[in-house]
Formats: C-alpha cells, sequence, structure tokens
C-alpha cells in the first residue's frame, strides 16, 4: 500500500497545505510518495524530500506543469496514480481543479476535503457548509482524496531525506493556456486566511456605513466581511459574503456587527475560535453562537469599540 | 483580407498592448493565448459560422434551500429532506444566468438545461427554464446519485446534444463536493476553467478568469469547454411572471440512467451523517469596556 500526495507548490517551495496532506496521509500508511510536477521545480522538490515522513519525491519538471493547468496534470496523475492504494492533494483552489479529472480517469470516486481519517478506506468529511459531518467507506480500488487544510497539524518541512526519481511523463493536452495571473496584495488580509474577521450585516443602514468596520479591521489587521443579507441590499460587493453561498471562514476572531445571524451565514462562520456579536436585538439568532454577545446601538458601540482597542 | 495592426498604448497603469483585428480589440495575451492553442486569433465570420448553432448546456440541481436549518435524522441515515423547501443550486443559478447572458448578447442560440434527480427536479428545470433555458432534460432516478455516475450521465447527454459551451455550479451546496464539472470535462476529453468570476466567449476558444487562492489566474480553452461558476461572475436575475407562465410551455425530455447506457451505481457509502459538534453557550456583555477586557485579557485575540 503506497500513498501518492501531490504537492502543492510555486516550483520554488512547498506550500503548507502539502504538509497537512502529508500528515493525514500519515494516518492511513507509512509509504508516502510526492509528486512535484512544475516547471524548473528541482527547489521545490528538494524542499519535499525534508519533510517527515515522505519515503521518495517524485519530479515531473517540463513547461506543460508550469500553471498547473488541470488537463495536464490531471493526465499526468492519473497516468502514474493506477500504482497507488491513495491519491491524495489538499483541498485548495488547485488540488480542487485537477484532482477530480484524476478519479474519473481511474473511473473512481473522489472524497472531498476530508477532516478525519477513519480507517484506510473510511473517512469523514463535511457537508452543508459543515452542518452535518458525514462518514462514508469507499468501495473503489484507488481512494481519491482531497484534505481540508484546518483539519489535521501538518508534518515538520524538516528533517526528512527522502530520495528524488525523475519522471519524464509529458503530458501537454493542448486543451487550454494561461494567459496571466493577478495575484492581489490586499491592504488587508484575505478572507478566507485572516486571523480577525470584521463582518457587518443589514444592520449597517447603506454601504456608507461600512466605513465604522473599516477602522476596526484596520487597527486589528482584519479582513472584511459582510452576511448575505448585507450584499443583496446593495451595502458592499459579493466577494465580501461570508456564508454558505460566500466564503467559509474560520478566524481566530470573528467579529459580527449587525448581522442577526441567518443560517446560511452561520454555515460560514461558525468555526470561527472566538466570536463576537454586536446587535440591538437581544433575540437575534447571532447570539446562540456568540461567545460574547453586546446587545447594542452598532452605531454607539462600535466607535467606541475602536477607541478601546487603539488604546 | 483581414489585416491586423500591433499597438502598443500607455496607460496611465502601465503598458497595454492591443491588437486591432478587423473591428474587434484584444489584448494581446489574449490572442496570444488562442495562437497558442493552434487557433486562429482572428474573427472568423464565414459562411461555416453562420451555419453553427451554439448551444450551451446548463445544470440545475436540486437541493435543500440555502436559507433552511438543516436537521440531521435521529437514526443518522441522512439530512431531513421531509417538507423542506427546495431550490437551484445557487451556482448553478449562477450557471443560467450565464448561459441567459451570453444568449442575449449573441454568443449563444439555444440553453438546454439538466436536471438529474426524482421526477421532483421538474421544479427546478422549469425554474431555469423561466429564468430563460430554452429546453429540458430530466435523468430521472431515485437512486443516491454520486459525482462520477452524474459525469457520466452530463457525458452522455454532451454526446448527443454537441454543446459548445457546458456550464455548471462550482459546487452543489448540499455535497459540497466541487467534482462533477471537472470529472465531466475528463470524461469528455475536453478542457475546463472552474471557479470563474468572468467569461468570454470567442470563436473557437473561451477566455476565463478564475477565482484562484490569493488572486485571479486567466486562462484560455478550446471549445467545446467546461466552465464552472464562482460566485462573482454574475448576480442572477428572478423570473418575471410571464416568463414562469411561458415555460409552462417549454419541452422536457426525460431519460433514465439506462437509457444513456450508465451505470449509477454509488462507489461511496455514507455509514453515517451526525450533527457538528456544538458550540457552547457564550455569554452576554455588559457594556463596550467589558467586551474589549474579556478579548485582550481573557481570550487574548486582540493586542
Amino acid at each position: 500500500m503506497t500513498i501518492l500526495v501531490v504537492a502543492e507548490h510555486d516550483n520554488k517551495s512547498i506550500k503548507a497545505p502539502t504538509l497537512v496532506a502529508i500528515a493525514a496521509a500519515q494516518k492511513i500508511g507509512d509509504q508516502i510518495e510526492v509528486l512535484v510536477a512544475g516547471s524548473d521545480c528541482m527547489e521545490a522538490a528538494e524542499e519535499a524530500s525534508k519533510a517527515q515522513g515522505v519515503s521518495k519525491v517524485l519530479i515531473a519538471d517540463n513547461a506543460a506543469y508550469a500553471h498547473q493547468l488541470a488537463e495536464n496534470i490531471g493526465d499526468l496523475v492519473a497516468e502514474i496514480g493506477n500504482s497507488y492504494s491513495h491519491i491524495m492533494t489538499p483541498t485548495t483552489t488547485s488540488g480542487k481543479n485537477f484532482m477530480p479529472r484524476v478519479a474519473a480517469l481511474l473511473d473512481v470516486a473522489q472524497i472531498s476535503d476530508i477532516s478525519s481519517v477513519v480507517s484506510e478506506d473510511t473517512f469523514e468529511r463535511p457537508i452543508y457548509a459543515g452542518n452535518a459531518i458525514a462518514t462514508v467507506q469507499s468501495s473503489d480500488r484507488i481512494k481519491v482524496l482531497t484534505v481540508r487544510g484546518t483539519a489535521f497539524d501538518g508534518v515538520s518541512g524538516e528533517g526528512g531525506n527522502a530520495s528524488i526519481e525523475t519522471l519524464d511523463h509529458i503530458k501537454d493536452s493542448g486543451l487550454s493556456c494561461w494567459d496571466k495571473d493577478e495575484i492581489v496584495k490586499l491592504e488587508r488580509p484575505e478572507l478566507t486566511s485572516a486571523r480577525i474577521i470584521v463582518s457587518g450585516g443589514r444592520g449597517m443602514q447603506n454601504g456608507e456605513n461600512f466605513a465604522l468596520l473599516e477602522s476596526v479591521a484596520d487597527k486589528l489587521g482584519a479582513a472584511m466581511g459582510a452576511s448575505r443579507a448585507a450584499v443583496d441590499a446593495g451595502f458592499v460587493p459579493n466577494d465580501m459574503q461570508v456564508g454558505q453561498t460566500g466564503k467559509i471562514v474560520a478566524p481566530d476572531l470573528y467579529i459580527a456587527v449587525g448581522i442577526s445571524g441567518a443560517i446560511q451565514h452561520l454555515a460560514g462562520m461558525k468555526d470561527s475560535k472566538v466570536i463576537v456579536a454586536i446587535n440591538k436585538d437581544e433575540d437575534a439568532p447571532i447570539f446562540q453562537v456568540a461567545d460574547f454577545g453586546l446587545v447594542a446601538d452598532l452605531f454607539k458601540a462600535v466607535p467606541e469599540f475602536e477607541a478601546l482597542i487603539a488604546s | 483580407m483581414l489585416t491586423y495592426v500591433l499597438y502598443e498604448t500607455f496607460t496611465p497603469k502601465g503598458i497595454d498592448y492591443l491588437i486591432i483585428t478587423g473591428q474587434n480589440i484584444a489584448p494581446v495575451q489574449e490572442i496570444r493565448a488562442v495562437m497558442a492553442l493552434g487557433l486562429s486569433p482572428f474573427p472568423t465570420h464565414s459562411a461555416h459560422k453562420e451555419e453553427e448553432f451554439m448551444k450551451v448546456l446548463v445544470t440545475a440541481k436540486r437541493v435543500v434551500d440555502y436559507n433552511v436549518n438543516i436537521r440531521v435524522l435521529n437514526d443518522n441515515s441522512g439530512v431531513d429532506l421531509n417538507n423542506v423547501k427546495m431550490s437551484v443550486n445557487p451556482f448553478d443559478e449562477i450557471a443560467i444566468e450565464e448561459a441567459v447572458r451570453l444568449k442575449e448578447a449573441g454568443n449563444a442560440e439555444e440553453i438546454i438545461v439538466v436536471s438529474i434527480g426524482t421526477s421532483a427536479c421538474q421544479e427546478q428545470i422549469r425554474t431555469a427554464l423561466a429564468l430563460g433555458a430554452d429546453r429540458g432534460i430530466l435523468v430521472e432516478s431515485n437512486d443516491d446519485m454520486q459525482p462520477l455516475a452524474i459525469a457520466k450521465i452530463l457525458n452522455a447527454i454532451v454526446e448527443k446534444e454537441k454543446p459548445e459551451l457546458i456550464i455548471l455550479g462550482k459546487q452543489a451546496i448540499d455535497g459540497d463536493n466541487s467534482q462533477t464539472g471537472q470529472m465531466l470535462a475528463a470524461l469528455a476529453g475536453i478542457g475546463q476553467a472552474t471557479f470563474a468570476s468572468q467569461v468570454e466567449v470567442r470563436d473557437e476558444a473561451v477566455t476565463v478568469t478564475r477565482e484562484i487562492d490569493g488572486g485571479l489566474e486567466t486562462i484560455t480553452v478550446k471549445l467545446p469547454a467546461v466552465v464552472t461558476t464562482d460566485l462573482r461572475l454574475n448576480e442572477p436575475r428572478y423570473a418575471s411572471l410571464p416568463n414562469i407562465m411561458k415555460a409552462k410551455k417549454k419541452p422536457i425530455d426525460t431519460y433514465s440512467p439506462d437509457d444513456l447506457g450508465v451505470d449509477a451505481a454509488p462507489r461511496v457509502h455514507v455509514l453515517k451523517v451526525e450533527p457538528p459538534a456544538k458550540r457552547q453557550a457564550g455569554i452576554i456583555v455588559e457594556n463596550v469596556e467589558e467586551l474589549v477586557d474579556k478579548l485582550r485579557n481573557d481570550v487574548k485575540v486582540i493586542p
């Protein structure tokens, strides 16, 4: 039983979710090989060889893999994947993009976003945006899995000494072509990776009032979020939406201001470590999930809050 | 004969390269991408093009409405679906909207909507027809339909209907799998652009801006192709009453997975479904001072 972990990397270094996927693989078996497919990616492969628990690193170095195009990576992983019991990768936008192609080409199911390993063929995964946890068992010969980034503690990236083997498979489908990347350098952290999030709901009354939350967010180095109600009312753009139909977040601190706590919003933020709710309606459902609730007029409470955190 | 001119123009943001071909203007990056796929960068308004009848296939999965509080069944066999409001998967709504906009812009002639599941899925097909789809296909089954089986069914429909573009939601809000579009593309042997926030159809390719971790990526994919939708792609319209009435007259074909030659047997067995760990009830603080004190000194999440 050998497990293949497909690394997430930028050709120079391995990204942290890869170490999480290796940690999940260790709960299944101890023969773990890591594939680094990229272009000019030897540095990343060398880094992968140092990760704990890795027995071998496979490197596929070709321009066809430079931008992780799903068609090319999918074909490569499906071709070498036949000799493994499990194929795993982190649940990132890249992993989510190519992995289902691998499963379809191998004619096996994929189990997405596993949050726990029960046995070599049985896994837990969140469904309905985390409102339920399903335990599922695969009957396929190869288990294709993506691993939830927050569910396992990643292995150490130091101390390993795996051999590196070069693959000469070149898969270039000619079906798609990369044009450009726009990696956003936000003034504020990105919602899904922020440590603190300040979110506003319909209680903000209009878009201009979100400036109140922006100054709090600036002081805390926080990301800005919003409820679907605030988005539907046209206060803020859709990409700020936290909830089942928006972004799923789990920061250390989530501050919900003027948010009543509709089911669909709670689904997107209830895994936050500490939840603060500020709302003038003491019956608002948000108070049922909040660690600290403040029943108050937000237009008084938020400036006061801002003044106190600055002191 | 078409002529083209390569311009370099300076704008406050930096340098924009433009290629002007006939009456179309496109950034040179996109033109290069189209050429890299072995396609012509020039618009092809030939007789051949006139005959083409570009179809767009979209999906409308029947899911529990996003506003419903999910309840896990007491026997842990699943989620309670009895007397629960069902809707079109919100990401599929975005897919339907995008197809309708392509048609309104003259880039698509026919929109076919597919739903797979029990006969009740007709409701979701009717919703899509009211939003602007032209005809529906229901693949009826009472069994648990998993992404691989759904992708095989959709692939059989793609072989039959030969759409140029297939637009699906990036995931359904029940299973949260995010697999079907990618699996379909692999089975059909075509390219994909997942998590789309902008879609631009050219003659033989589609240029898509994708939402990736930390930013955006633009790729060009040869047609036919699969596109899956992310939140920012568009904001779906509401169906008007006259359109809801008109939708009742639009045709729906019904098949079974067997009719399409697909073995839809599940590969993954659901052993149990449980509610997530409950949050400890919190406290109500008296004022802002107490709140800041708790955050700073008790849970230490702010400096």
